[in-house]
């Protein structure tokens, strides 16, 4: 019987439970009493008093298991490895994990006590959990069996719990955003007890290389992420240089020109841009885009390399129209028509009232829409992961090769690592900036947008 | 327009009504220049989006056929050491390889070492697999001649699809002279034809190009978005009911509010840099598979689903609320059988959106491993596994023609789901959404 099956055989419970309760209250206002809720609210109060302790203790021991688990079973394995760095240790884990798991491994007889120890725990656990689980359904079960009084305000008492269910469901969003700042936060600050954060935030070399032993020299790894800043920065200029006109160009045309018709097929079709994974666009880059610059640009004799900023930029470019055009269509939108009557009555042509009217009641939405767009385009990864490189050039040179905060965290933590090294611990002090740097800009932008969404209202 | 610090003449001699008409061709000039660059944003929007389709299904259509060479070949029981009740292990183990080798070896007679080595390399590795997987289904089939279509190498099966009608020197392919007329040969005999590659839909991920499929992705996929589902919807919508209805007007609610908006923009990839910190790290979640996968994009798509579902929410009229009031609901029965009800296409439809951007999401799920090789289709959301978007990452970076073929294609049936989901969002939208 495993987790899986033991949380079915609650949920299983739990619809007995239901038919119980309302049975129940069923019988008792049979005999005359007038209850104080309807019996489906018996019903479902048995059922939530059934199911959530029992859901709640089976979930938590779930997640805890393992650590704990892992913890008992450093005490079994053989000194030698108990002295080793986590590494090793880890090692001797997993090691014991399929041993016990009996998938063909060459058996270790120094680590067989630990192999049955775990054998013997997980039977134990599986017991314990299970046992406890199903008891406490059955007691909570009984208990509120009992209760069920014409006197108990079963609806009231229903609609607290649910409530309390609803309140932690909106209270998982703001536990992501702790949790993110949290473990982020955290291991920055390893890595920052490693190496001088003004090092990291204004050194200019980045080769994040590390010493594959203790006692070689010579490549300590210099993380100055200047240049990773630099290439952000640059990839995000080339994208905004298209994604700005041509957004707001297209916003203001699908939203004073263009005929209802034209709008109610271009803007759906403009948004699909929006739509597309950006593994594709990353695709379309790196094998479409960059190719064709560098032939064109070989033509008229410059040097580009074949990772240039220049194809990110420009597709990550034209990913982001929708965002710019979008947004400030909205707040073209909530510019109020008395304005643009105003204008055309003192005789302005639709251009000039547009551009000396309409842009400038709506440019704070505009400017927070631009910020908005702007942090998307920061932390988009998979267009720069496939088609920027990898090599930290601070240029300014588009044609360049550069590389971004992204690309370097998924290089750094794709594929095997440790989680001691400074190498690893990078990429998160990398995603510790990103996430602050766009968190601030998400925060102005939202602020701005939606002060000015009010304004006119 | 009115340029005021003009000569002392022309102000005198102009009145305002002249100086207007004389301004107005340029102002009317301006007027249509700004338009054209309008129409010219929207027009250079769509084109890219032409650009983008057109150039990834012209690489990728070609991925649908696959090139097979129709063979007569004789299953020697002694050659393969088999009788007709071999059992299942022992069929496995056979070496159906060697078989094929000696019977084109035999037909074709290749007259040194490295010719035969070059005429072993047209046919596909999986060629023995097939053969396998037909004496399986038919153990009678032993010591029969029978006629098969045998699976080419991924170089056949690019010069037949692309390249077969170019003279040797356009040919930018590994394939030598003498295999080439081999292959004419074949041609001639019209032994050597494309059929609709079925492999491509019914394999996990292979090293051979031509034995690469999504299956395996595509499973992954729908396992991830299941986990991702089943959890997202119900807290996104419990959330959303919260904050619309229930949620006192203070501090408190303001800042979830903020903070839901304000995760709505934070990049996919910290994410990624969450659950390897939580997920991996401190609950010991198991790397690469569906659970964990749909466990970082539940909390990624949580807060478009819960501003989609609080627009739903805020759409119902408060006539109904107060028409509920009225007839003695509690506030809980007020929200649970008359909002929610109402609001639910709306929320289905954010909900799909929801599910639309998570089925394209990469990034987060490089990080929590599911960038692995995985050859199994995963059975279970505990399984190792990668997802389609991931795979289209993987096979983006091998530099076989063949796999930037299957990349497309991979592309192509990704886009096709995005485009099927976001229809039905659509038409969900039309048949069930009121206006009030």
């Amino acid at each position: 019987m495993n987790f899986s099956s033991l949380i079915i055989i609650v949920i299983i419970v739990l619809g007995g439970a239901y038919f119980l309760g309302r049975n129940r209250a069923r019988t008792v206002s049979n005999q005359g009493l007038r209850m104080h809720s309807l019996p489906g609210h018996y019903g479902a109060l048995m059922a939530l008093w059934t199911g959530v302790p029992a859901l709640i203790l089976l979930l938590t021991w779930h997640l805890l298991e393992g650590p704990v688990i892992d913890h008992l079973l450093i005490t079994q394995l053989p000194a030698h490895i108990q002295a080793a760095d986590p590494a090793q240790i880890q090692l001797a884990i997993s090691k014991v994990y399929n041993l016990a798991a009996g998938t063909g491994l060459a058996p270790d007889p120094s680590l067989m006590p630990a192999v049955e120890h775990l054998a013997a725990l997980n039977e134990r656990t599986l017991i314990l959990n299970s046992g406890i689980a199903l008891s406490l359904c059955l007691i909570c079960c009984a208990v509120t069996y009992r209760r069920i009084k014409p006197a108990l305000r079963a609806r009231t008492e229903m609609e607290t719990i649910v409530n309390l269910l609803l309140l932690s469901s909106s209270g998982i969003a703001v536990l992501t955003t702790v949790g993110i700042l949290a473990s982020v936060a955290f291991e920055a600050w390893m890595f920052f007890q490693q190496v001088n954060p003004l090092d990291f935030l204004f050194g200019t070399t980045w080769s994040p290389q590390v010493a594959l032993r203790a006692d070689q020299s010579g490549s300590s790894g210099s993380f100055g992420a200047v240049p990773l800043f630099a290439g952000t920065l640059l990839i995000s200029f080339i994208a905004m240089i298209i994604a700005i006109p041509v957004g707001l160009m297209a916003a203001i045309y699908l939203s004073e020109y263009a005929s209802s018709n034209v709008r109610q097929y271009a803007k759906p079709a403009l948004e699909v841009l929006a739509g597309i994974p950006t593994v594709v666009y990353g695709f379309f880059a790196a094998l479409t885009v960059a190719p064709f610059i560098r032939i064109l640009g070989t033509d008229l004799g410059f040097d580009v390399s074949s990772e240039s900023a220049l194809a990110a930029g420009l597709v990550m470019g034209v990913m982001i129209i929708p965002f710019v055009s979008s947004l400030s269509d909205d707040v073209i939108n909530a510019v109020p028509q008395s304005l643009r009557d105003g204008s055309y009555g003192l005789g302005a042509t639709k251009n000039e009232t547009i551009r000396q009217v309409v842009i400038p009641a709506a440019l704070p939405g505009i400017v927070g829409a631009v910020m908005l767009a702007v942090s998307r385009a920061i932390g988009e990864t998979m267009i720069v992961a496939m088609a920027a490189g990898l090599a930290a050039n601070l240029t300014a040179n588009p044609l360049d090769s550069v590389t971004t905060v992204t690309v370097q965290i998924v290089t750094l933590l794709v594929g095997d690592q440790e989680f001691d090294s400074p190498k690893t611990l990078a990429a998160f002090a990398l995603g510790l900036v990103l996430f602050l740097s766009t968190l601030v800009l998400n925060f102005i932008a939202l602020k701005i947008v939606q002060k000015y969404r009010e304004q006119y209202d | 327009m009115i340029d005021s610090s003009g000569t002392t003449m022309t102000t005198t001699t102009l009145t305002t009504r002249e100086k207007v008409e004389k301004s107005l061709a340029r102002r009317r000039a301006a007027e249509t220049r700004f338009r054209l660059y309008g129409m010219a944003s929207v027009f250079f929007g769509m084109l890219c989006l032409v650009v983008l389709f057109t150039d990834i299904a012209s690489k990728g259509v070609s991925v649908f056929q696959q090139t097979s060479l129709t063979t007569d070949i004789l299953l020697d029981s002694r050659y393969l050491n088999l009788n007709k009740d071999s059992k299942v292990e022992e069929v496995r183990f056979a070496n159906f390889e060697g078989l094929i080798k000696r019977h084109f070896a035999k037909s074709l007679q290749p007259k040194s070492r490295s010719e035969k080595r070059e005429l072993f390399k047209l046919i596909s590795p999986g060629a023995a697999w097939q053969l396998q997987e037909l004496l399986l289904a038919n153990p009678d089939a032993l010591d029969t001649t029978i006629s098969i279509e045998l699976l080419m190498d991924d170089d056949v099966d690019q010069w037949f699809k692309h390249d077969r009608d170019l003279t040797k020197d356009e040919i930018n392919n590994r394939l030598s002279e003498q295999q080439l007329t081999w292959l004419n040969q074949w041609i001639a005999e019209e032994r050597l034809d494309s059929h609709f590659n079925t492999l491509f839909f019914t394999n996990g991920d292979s090293r051979e190009p031509e034995l690469a499929g999504i299956h395996g992705a595509i499973k992954g996929t729908l396992l991830t978005l299941m986990v991702t589902l089943l959890l997202s919807f119900p807290i996104g919508v419990a959330a959303a009911i919260y904050l619309e209805e229930f949620a006192p007007r203070n501090r408190m609610t303001e800042i979830v509010e903020i903070n839901i908006n304000n995760l709505a923009a934070v990049p996919s990839i910290i994410f990624g840099l969450l659950g390897m910190a939580i997920f991996i790290n401190i609950f010991g979640v198991s790397r690469s598979t569906p659970l964990l996968g749909g466990l970082v994009l539940t909390l990624m798509t949580l807060p478009t689903i819960i501003i989609s579902a609080r627009a739903a929410i805020k759409a119902v009229p408060p006539s109904i609320r107060e028409a509920a009031y009225g007839l003695g609901a509690s506030k809980n029965q007020v929200v649970f059988h008359h909002v929610l009800p109402l609001a639910m296409p709306g929320m289905l439809t954010g909900t799909i959106l929801g599910m639309a951007q998570a089925l394209g999401e990469t990034a987060p799920l490089l990080m929590i491993g599911m960038v692995a090789f995985v050859v199994d289709v995963p059975g279970f959301i505990n399984d190792p596994s990668t997802v389609l978007p991931v795979q289209i990452f993987l096979w983006s970076d091998s530099p076989e023609r063949a796999f930037l073929e299957r990349t497309s294609g991979a592309i192509l049936v990704l886009l096709s789901f995005l485009i099927l989901m976001n229809a039905t969002a659509v038409i969900l939208r039309r048949r069930l959404e009121r206006r009030w």
